[in-house]
């Protein structure tokens, strides 16, 4: 019975371990080709996403250490559909690179502690995911071997993760001290708006905030996602945001809810400064991953927003927002991921008469900025007024009436990329590229979900009948 | 009649555009998307009418309601009443219009066309759209092909003005969304049906209202939140003209009068600095159009003018008044569109759009200054065109008004009449009568895919100029209903 449980409630992560322990195995074995390799990774990955679609289970293991519902699993899933959406657009980066294996064990074991710390249920474990999340992600971050600029990235990011771990721990050694419990069944009850808990529930907000880049933690983003090879880039600003995003809401609504009030107002002078800085920072960007970086920053805005109305609504929405968000990033993604595998050219100005020679790659991208602003009828629109409205729940319409007016700067920055793709004139425009067909077909599924997830309100539906409240 | 065809049949033909190669077949497939169009929407009002005939007074026809996102109570609640009859025939008669003065774009002509038919796509969907969040879907999905449109085949400084467009009316949109944020959480609904029959409480009413009608007449060029007409009218290729002017603007005159209705409290309490921001936009938009040397630019300017009189006609609330908003809307829209196209034919021969370069075009290009001077003759109001039934209508309205405020509101208005008369004739003047240059004396006049546009919208000014009761007797009886809920509303308080 109890083993049965365990492969039922553990599955995707038991699926994990296995593919890293295959990894192993073919790193071992005999040389193979890169290509072959790839192919192998990438169909595992697509049974390791289906497999995780089968069957929902809900119960807890360990004393209450790891404890799952549908939400987690259908959380789960995402990261799946994202890092298998990310492995295809990288074939043409990755087919050159020596290290292709460690690439794959290091994001694997990344993703494995994000299945953790999602399904924790305790701050000890919630603590331990976490850190298995970013060490190897850091590692990652220094993968273009030969460039100086992602070693940089890799210390910046190791470095302002530990220090933001620090601060969370201490926060948790509050929490411990004032409680005398972990668990986060237990920790609930002993939660008062006493001084000693509302500073140790500061620290580790802005834990949290560091690792979703929320202002004013978020000076590390544009750095590392400059530096970092795409993959890794798009790693982070999708899969491992929406990691951190889930469980601090989750967190938020099941553990702190007596101290609902308190962290209302943190997230509302949060959300505020967030969009406001990464709206502004974002205007001036020319390089496109630093753009992407700041963009995605003022995004990470709106959600907390959407977590803010802390209703049903609010955690549907944030679910339903990051799954479209991770269509559309990913979709812009590769489009930068395989202009500059084959160019090397990462700047918007760079993509200046793009129109002409590579139309097929100009309306993913433009499409996927689009629904990043927020643009119907794509997927983005829904997503982004879905978050307001749950927001506005709350009957704070000044905050919502900021959010929508940014919405419109954030159009400005989004529509100065179209604007050099399709209107600026440009003598020697990036020549026409020949795309590797299974980053093509990444780009075709994102395509599709970025029209459908809006359009078919059944997906919304689905999320919500999952979703929790206060 | 199902009315998502009206939805439907453009997206079939945007698709089938897109897969179909060479400017022959594409202009082909979209004159053909565009006629069924217009069949339909001919075909949509004798089915209205002799819905009507038969007696059927219900407010909406031909409803549909499905659930769309049933958590959070958003519906496709489709239907249709006189007003909104009145402005899908417009934008019908625009859209074939549009793709008739287009015959010869080569440049990028798929993309052209495909956006073109999408900007009509979402004008359909907002105006049968009887749930607040369907039909803020549909303004919005309008937004980014004139955005396109103006940018990539454009001219003059293009990305200035089709970045100052977009931004603009997302901000508008920003603003209705809040808008209809309050209106959702104080009734839990989008359905406007629903909200109607519920009604907003006045707190909330006076407190979103300026939200929503601000959005709205953001993208209907109140003032002074107009300065993104002149630019992206003047910069934006000549089908696109005509569609901003002859529909985008609509569809903010639209939700103008739709919040009107929907929060009559408020529109009743705010009608003051509504009739006065009108007033200004009257005046100054007549004015500003007398310094005008680009024709673009004089009949953007003047369009402003020209919406002014809406806005005025929805802000005085009362019967008279709200049909002549509806009816200047339509008169507005087809006349704008024709002058668009005549300025856009004269254009393309001449290559010049100043007036000072302009002259004696009547002897090389007969037709084209003929339709040119009737979209004049319409702009300044001469009986028996479209301009001058809605133009009275609204004037009649807001006199009926006997407050001394409102009177001097109507004096000013009407008398601005008098400028348009002057920037009108000047205009046609100057560029149709008189010596005509050498190298223009050998110009060719207009083809028959021009003569059929410029035919279809002045036969519309026509019927409206000489027939108004037929328009009237499409509205008047839907007007009439909005008001039995205005004046309610406002008696009560």
């Amino acid at each position: 019975m109890m083993l049965n449980n365990i492969f039922l409630l553990l599955r995707q992560e038991l699926i994990l371990c296995f593919l890293i322990f295959l990894l192993l195995f073919i790193k071992l074995g005999k040389e193979r080709s890169n290509e072959s390799l790839l192919n192998l990774i990438n169909v595992l990955l697509f049974i390791n996403l289906a497999a995780g679609l089968y069957g929902m289970g809900e119960g807890g293991l360990f004393s209450g250490m790891f404890s799952t519902n549908p939400l987690i699993v259908l959380e789960k899933n995402i990261l799946n559909l994202a890092i298998w959406i990310i492995s295809m657009q990288s074939y043409a980066w990755l087919k050159e690179h020596k290290q292709v294996a460690e690439f794959y064990l290091l994001l694997f074991t990344s993703l494995l502690g994000m299945f953790f710390m999602i399904s924790s249920g305790n701050l000890l474990m919630f603590y331990l995911g976490l850190e298995m999340s970013t060490i190897p992600l850091a590692a990652a971050a220094n993968f273009d071997l030969t460039k100086r600029k992602s070693s940089e990235a890799a210390m910046k990011l190791i470095l302002s993760s530990a220090f933001s771990s620090g601060i969370l721990l201490m926060g948790i050694s509050f929490l411990y001290g004032t409680s005398g419990t972990l668990s986060f069944d237990i920790l609930t009850a002993h939660l008062s708006n006493n001084p000693l808990q509302i500073f140790a529930f500061i620290l580790l907000v802005s834990g949290f905030a560091f690792k979703i880049s929320a202002v004013p933690f978020h000076l590390w983003t544009a750095d590392v996602y400059e530096g970092s090879p795409v993959a890794v880039t798009s790693f982070l600003s999708v899969i491992s945001k929406a990691a951190v995003l889930f469980t601090f809401t989750s967190i938020l609504y099941k553990v702190f809810n007596p101290i609902a009030s308190t962290w209302y107002a943190i997230l509302v002078v949060l959300s505020i400064a967030t969009i406001l800085i990464g709206n502004l920072f974002a205007l001036r960007q020319d390089n496109f991953k630093r753009f992407l970086a700041f963009s995605s920053i003022a995004q990470v805005g709106f959600i907390l927003i959407g977590i803010s109305g802390s209703s049903l609504q609010g955690s549907a929405s944030l679910v339903y927002f990051i799954l479209i968000y991770v269509f559309s990033n990913l979709a812009a993604f590769g489009v930068v991921s395989v202009v500059s595998a084959l160019t090397g050219k990462e700047n918007i100005s760079d993509f200046k008469g793009f129109y002409k020679t590579n139309p097929f790659l100009s309306w993913v991208i433009t499409i996927a900025l689009f629904s990043l602003a927020g643009v119907p009828p794509t997927a983005g629109f829904f997503g982004k007024l879905f978050l307001l409205m749950a927001g506005a729940a709350k009957g704070n319409y000044g905050l919502i009436t900021f959010a929508a007016l940014n919405m419109v700067i954030s159009f400005y920055y989004y529509l100065r990329v179209v604007k050099a793709i399709f209107m600026d004139e440009n003598d020697q425009p990036i020549s026409k590229l020949s795309i590797p067909k299974i980053s093509k077909l990444a780009m075709y599924i994102c395509l599709a979900g970025i029209i459908i997830t809006g359009l078919a309100s059944c997906i919304y539906d689905y999320i919500y009948s999952f979703s929790i409240g206060l | 009649m199902n009315l998502s065809l009206l939805i439907l049949l453009p997206l079939l033909t945007a698709l089938a555009i897109l897969i179909s190669k060479g400017l022959k077949q594409i202009r082909i497939v979209g004159l053909v998307g565009s006629f069924a169009q217009l069949g339909l929407a001919i075909l949509l009002l004798k089915q209205y009418m002799d819905e009507r005939a038969t007696g059927n007074t219900s407010t909406h026809l031909f409803e549909m309601n499905y659930t769309w996102f049933k958590a959070l109570h958003i519906n496709y609640h489709i239907g249709i009443d006189g007003i909104s009859l009145a402005m899908i025939l417009l934008t019908s008669v625009i859209v074939v219009a549009g793709i008739l003065v287009s015959w010869t774009m080569d440049k990028l002509s798929k993309e052209y066309f495909f956006l073109l038919v999408l900007l009509s796509m979402g004008a359909y969907g907002f105006f049968i759209s009887l749930d607040l969040f369907t039909m803020f879907f549909f303004l919005e999905v309008a937004v980014i092909p004139k955005f396109l449109l103006i940018g990539i085949w454009g001219s003059g400084k293009k990305d200035n003005s089709a970045m100052k467009l977009a931004l603009m009316l997302m901000g508008g949109s920003a603003l209705v969304f809040v808008g209809l944020l309050g209106i959702y959480y104080n009734t839990h609904t989008f359905d406007i049906v629903e909200i109607s029959r519920i009604g907003i409480s006045a707190g909330v009413q006076q407190f979103f209202f300026p939200f929503a009608f601000i959005g709205f007449g953001i993208f209907a060029a109140l003032f002074p939140f107009h300065t993104w007409v002149p630019d992206g009218h003047a910069s934006a290729p000549t089908a696109a003209s005509m569609f901003l002017a002859g529909i985008s603007m609509k569809l903010g005159g639209y939700g103008c009068l739709r919040i009107a209705a929907l929060m009559p409290e408020a529109a009743h309490s705010y009608s003051w600095i509504i009739i006065l921001l009108a007033t200004i936009a009257i005046i100054y938009g007549a004015f500003a159009t007398m310094m005008q040397t680009d024709l673009k630019y004089i009949n953007a300017y003047s369009s402003i003018s020209h919406c002014g009189f809406v806005i005025l006609g929805i802000g005085m609330l009362n019967k008279t008044s709200i049909n002549g908003a509806v009816i200047q809307m339509v008169s507005h829209g087809l006349m704008t569109a024709l002058f668009f196209a005549a300025i856009g034919m004269i254009y393309s021969r001449t290559h010049t759009r100043m007036v000072a370069q302009l002259g004696g075009l009547l002897k090389a290009m007969p037709f084209i200054s003929t339709v040119f001077v009737i979209a004049g003759l319409c702009s300044l109001g001469l009986p028996g065109f479209s301009g001058f039934v809605a133009e009275m209508t609204v004037f009649m309205g807001s006199w009926a008004n006997p407050n001394g405020y409102y009177r001097l509101a109507t004096v000013l208005s009407a008398a601005s009449i008098v400028v348009t008369a002057v920037y009108i004739l000047r205009a046609t003047g100057k560029s149709i009568m008189g010596p005509i240059s050498n190298e223009h004396a050998l110009l060719t006049d207009a083809n028959w895919n021009e003569k059929l546009a410029a035919g279809l919208l002045i036969t519309g000014i026509l019927i409206i100029g000489i027939a108004p009761f037929l328009i009237n007797q499409l509205i008047m009886p839907s007007t009439d209903v909005l008001m039995i809920q205005i004046e309610k509303a406002i008696t009560l308080k």
